[in-house]
């Protein structure tokens, strides 16, 4: 019987935007789409910072997508990245985490590369004896491992698999850049350490919580209750004019100032709370920017948090339809007294796996995901703010800039 | 006194030191597995430092925690947001600490003590359980006045690179 092709298959809602399917969720056929078109496609997709790896040698292990890949610097200073996967017989051959080495060797037969992928000994290349080994027309140069484009921007490292994308800097649209640079300004950075957990749900799911800054005023008690982040605060969620990059941002505000109507609306809100070490919440102004927080998104796989004065970027590597792991790299810079190191890591507090937002957008993107693995096939409704189609909404009760994403996704999915 | 002897004082206070902190973590353990979390700063001293942080962070010197305390009130801040503020699915988590070692008695009586520790979770949706964490604790504790132990200072170090989903309870 011949297969029906994927877009009868899996047919968008008639609805349009307005509804996104379970299936684009769930499904491992459009996952894999996805790797090939997006992850694989003419995206730009952090690796790792200059930051880790400051010296000839060094070397990360990383991903693109989930696509293992290894990312080093070279003796001439340059950043290469590669695919972790032998070109013998695929052996992932990159083990530790991080290192310095003059050259990778694949544990199974030892062929090893150099810094810049290089396919550079293969041992017993012209055999024993004169038995065995390669043939004639064996040509090293056509057997290093695949290469990655790469660029860098003011301390950042993306790789791309495609020939075909875009610059950096057109990529990211001047909006975009804006934001990012009030993180990566030029300043070097200063890495501080990492986190890496699994997270049960579609990777998607993450960019569209940084795109959702309706729960934001709901879920998050914490940040409710200490004025980080209030229905009524000055606030935007910024999309890029393609609808894939986003910018979630506010201004902190004095927790007083909450409406009672506004309270009234957010069962989260809780009066009369303090903290014993206020420190917390202090926010120290240090970038070139009218907001204390932004969440951005960088299409498809990086945010970068600003969370006041707590600095990191997050990749997602995803593991299948319904999995993904996220890596957290913290930092701050490196002229920052130990006064101010200390202030960005009490402040991370708030961040990563157990973090006091943290852990609860972890969870409900957890509950969403089993939400749909345990019912039957059916949609979302993304319907909130309807004057605004898709893009850039002035106000936090959105859900325009999900409606983007999905937008541009369906272009590059072809579905 | 002879060499012999003050070897002999020496092995004995450290046995004592051990026992007061393995009933230290027995009462611990239980206030984060069945008690009320806004007793576990209650174990530390006021300038206690607390950070739960991946053996890749602690190998090289990377300060980040996935908890990060300076002091009790920053404990006290995290029960509070734990037990008041944060939205998280139902679970049991259960803690164990073994192997408890002491490696020494400093001159102000603060012990240096090592143990070994595994977090097991349980969630409603999975109830076989699953290993959360296993890890080490580096610990300082200062004797009171009264005799107790708290904690001055202990740092969780997990070999689980891989934390699942999230971790919502201090170890
Ligand atoms: S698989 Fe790498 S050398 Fe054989
Ligand atoms: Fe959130």
């Amino acid at each position: 019987m011949k297969m029906l092709p994927i877009d009868k298959r899996y047919v968008w809602p008639a609805a349009g935007l307005e509804r996104v399917p379970d299936w684009a969720y769930t499904s491992q056929e459009i996952y894999d789409r996805e790797v090939e078109r997006i992850f694989h496609g003419p995206t730009w997709n952090y690796v790792g910072l200059d930051a880790e790896v400051p010296d000839a040698g060094d070397f990360v292990r990383s991903y693109v997508g989930p696509t293992p890949v290894v990312m080093v610097r070279d003796e001439e200073g340059e950043i290469n990245v590669f695919e972790n996967r032998c070109s013998h017989r695929a052996a992932e051959f990159c083990r530790e985490l991080r290192g310095n080495t003059d050259e990778f060797v694949c544990p199974y037969h030892q062929w090893s590369y150099d810094l810049k992928g290089n396919l550079s000994g293969v041992p017993f290349r012209r055999g024993v004896n004169g038995e065995g080994g390669m043939g004639p027309d064996f040509r090293p140069e056509n057997h290093g491992v695949k290469k990655l484009h790469v660029t860098r921007h003011n301390g950042a490292v993306f790789a791309s698999f495609s020939d075909a994308v875009e610059p950096l800097e057109d990529y990211l649209g001047e909006e975009m850049l804006s934001d990012f640079e009030a993180v990566f300004s030029g300043r070097k950075l200063r890495v501080l350490g990492h986190y890496r957990h699994t997270l049960s749900g579609n990777w998607k799911l993450y960019p569209e919580n940084l795109k959702d800054p309706y729960h934001a005023t709901l879920l998050h008690t914490f940040l409710v209750t200490f004025g980080l982040l209030v229905a009524g605060n000055k606030s935007a969620m910024i999309v890029d004019p393609k609808g894939r990059h986003s910018t979630m941002a506010s201004a902190k505000s004095d927790g007083t100032a909450v409406s009672e109507e506004n309270k009234a609306e957010m069962r989260a809100y809780r009066d009369g709370l303090a903290l014993a070490d206020p420190r917390l919440m202090d926010f120290i102004p240090e970038f070139d920017s009218p907001w204390s927080v932004t969440m951005q998104v960088v299409w498809p796989g990086l945010i970068v948090q600003r969370e006041m004065n707590t600095l990191g970027v997050r990749q997602i590597v995803p593991n299948g339809p319904n999995e993904f792991t996220m890596v957290w790299t913290m930092f701050g810079y490196e002229d920052d007294d130990e006064e101010m190191t200390r202030h960005r890591l009490r402040q991370g507090n708030l961040m990563g796996p157990a973090g006091f937002l943290g852990l609860e957008d972890n969870e409900a993107i957890k509950f969403v995901q089993d939400g749909m693995l345990n019912s039957t096939g059916g949609e979302h409704l993304v319907v909130l703010d309807p004057k605004v189609p898709a893009g850039t909404s002035n106000t936090l009760i959105s859900e325009a800039a999900i409606r983007a994403m999905y937008k541009h996704w369906r272009q590059e999915m072809g579905l | 006194m002879s060499v012999t002897e003050t070897r002999a004082d020496d092995a004995a206070l450290r046995r004592a030191a051990r026992l007061d902190i393995e009933d230290f973590n027995a009462a611990y353990c239980a206030v984060l597995d069945d008690g009320n979390l806004e007793d576990w700063p209650e174990f530390f001293t006021e300038d206690a430092f607390y950070n739960v942080t991946s053996r890749e962070n602690f190998d090289h010197d990377r300060p980040v925690g996935l908890v990060y305390c300076e002091n009790k009130a920053m404990l006290q801040d995290r029960a509070l947001a734990i037990a008041k503020t944060s939205m998280f699915g139902p679970r049991y988590l259960r803690h164990y600490i073994t192997n408890t070692q002491v490696t020494g008695i400093e001159a102000d009586g603060t012990i240096c003590a090592l143990a070994n520790y595994i977090l097991v979770e349980t969630l409603a949706e999975l109830p076989e359980g699953r290993l959360h964490q296993a890890g080490r604790l580096i610990d300082r504790f200062r004797r009171q006045e009264d005799g107790r132990v708290l904690l001055s200072s202990r740092i969780a170090v997990y070999d689980t690179l891989l934390v699942h989903n999230a971790l919502v309870l201090p170890i």
